[in-house]
């Protein structure tokens, strides 16, 4: 953590779970709070949170069709530069396409079969180098307190944001030695002081025991490398955490980057981003990041309609990824000098009151 | 348990529930089909959220916050987030009307 500290600027404000952030968040009314949303009647509700097994068995199908052609591509042309484009799919496919299905499937709402939901969270959990039964307890977090600084664990922008870290996690470079730590440290037993502060006692064992799985099956691939003298299994099983995670910072980090901290209301603090079907099959529409926010009951084959029943009350979508990221980059780049600077989405006219925190509401 | 007419039956869709307060608590009252009812405490054991806004779907309520799973027949908890189980209560149909038992 201290060769981390040299390449990260100075934050005003302790992002930790276990520094004074945490109390100030509790103090001021921000931990587990009454998030707005926009009021939709119960029979639509109803019609949009009703589940399927069929998109995302289709879905799903693709992503292991695809996953297993190009790895045999890889494995055929291995050795040529006819590999790298198949790798380059390939990595894509397991690095970046693999947090999607770990998302929904952590939700349980890709799939209407909650036993089909829990097989492809444990596989994308694995291809992401994320404990499962941890991740799941951070997400919930990351729901209840949406970027509540001292409070959500999924905090990816802070201000200012962390520019070196992002641009080495373009290829994994620091998230995955953390998160194999991570996995690691959980093998052995242990939590770290965050993770503790999120994960109840009487879940704890199974983290354990499923880190153990993790890292044997990384352990098994090591011993396949050696034996095989190659780097192939490698190529194929862990590695792609590392070279084919870089479309998933750039579709994942407009979801809350540049927007404002310690606000009760989603449509402040996370970003819609309106994407073309290929990058929207690869992201599982998390593209329609506020509206999952505002209603996680809603499967992500239902989120286009989610975002035309909400839009009236929202702010207007970034109409494309790049448009979103043109909004972004001068703003981060303004927090490297002024941290308090962050972008405040116009609401519609008509819309209902932005639910601000007490402090940002003073100002 | 004091038996309390809560609603009429047709207040309630099949597969849905809605919010029922009483005595200083808050339940929900379940409808599957035809005169299928069930009652629970109102709020998840997870994190203090009311169910009212959940997903009624065979026989589980899914919390509108978590998505935490419980079995409206005997409240079990049906996996992480929700670990605790819910409490629940008798419930009928008598007349059309949803007869519930609560405590006093």
């Amino acid at each position: 953590m201290a060769l981390l500290d040299l390449i990260k600027f100075p934050t005003e404000r302790d992002y930790s779970l276990t520094g004074p952030e945490a109390q100030r968040a509790i103090d001021n009314g921000l931990a587990g709070a009454e998030w707005y949303r926009t009021p939709i009647d119960r029979k639509t509700m109803k019609a949009l949170m009703r589940r399927s097994d069929g998109p995302a068995l289709r879905d799903t199908a693709l992503w292991f069709a695809l996953l297993a052609l190009t790895a045999a591509g890889g494995v055929a042309f291995w050795g040529s530069w006819w590999a790298v484009p198949f790798f380059l799919a390939y990595g894509v496919l397991y690095g970046s396409a693999a947090d999607s299905r770990w998302h929904e499937c952590g939700h349980r709402t890709a799939f209407k079969t909650v036993w089909m939901n829990d097989v492809v969270y444990q596989i994308a959990s694995f291809m992401m180098m994320r404990n499962p039964v941890v991740w799941r307890w951070s997400h919930t977090r990351h729901h209840t307190d949406t970027i509540i600084v001292g409070r959500d664990p999924e905090i990816s922008g802070m201000r200012p944001p962390q520019l070196i870290v992002i641009g080495l996690n373009l290829f994994g470079l620091v998230s995955a030695p953390q998160s194999f730590a991570a996995l690691a440290r959980n093998a052995m037993g242990r939590l770290s002081p965050e993770e503790a502060d999120f994960v109840p006692e009487s879940e704890r064992p199974k983290a354990y025991w499923i880190a153990r799985a993790h890292m044997a099956i990384y352990a098994a691939t090591l011993a396949a490398c050696l034996a095989m003298g190659s780097i192939l299994p490698a190529m194929l099983i862990g590695l792609p955490r590392l070279y084919g995670t870089w479309l998933l910072l750039v579709l994942g980090l407009p979801q809350h980057l540049g927007l404002a901290e310690d606000v009760l209301d989603h449509r402040l603090n996370a970003r819609t981003v309106l994407m073309n079907p290929v990058l929207r099959f690869l992201y599982w529409n998390m593209n329609y990041h506020m509206e999952h926010h505002m209603y996680p009951m809603v499967p992500y084959h239902a989120l286009p309609r989610l975002h035309e029943a909400v839009k009236h009350d929202c702010p207007p979508p970034s109409p494309s990824l790049y448009a979103a990221w043109r909004e972004i980059v001068p703003c981060v780049l303004r927090q490297l000098r002024d941290p308090h600077h962050f972008i405040r989405p116009q609401l519609p006219e008509g819309a209902g009151a932005a639910r601000q925190s007490p402090p940002l509401a003073a100002e | 348990m004091p038996a309390i007419d809560a609603c009429a039956l047709d207040d309630i869709e099949e597969e849905d529930l809605i919010r029922f307060d009483h005595g200083g608590k808050t339940y929900a009252i379940y409808r599957m089909f035809g005169e299928e009812v069930f009652c629970t405490d109102g709020l998840c054991t997870h994190e203090q959220v009311h169910l009212e806004d959940g997903l009624v779907m065979d026989y589980v309520i899914e919390c509108p916050r978590h998505n935490g799973r419980f079995d409206i027949r005997t409240g079990a908890a049906k996996g992480a987030p929700a670990c605790i189980d819910l409490a629940t209560y008798p419930a009928r149909v008598e007349a059309g009307r949803v007869i519930v038992e609560l405590p006093a």
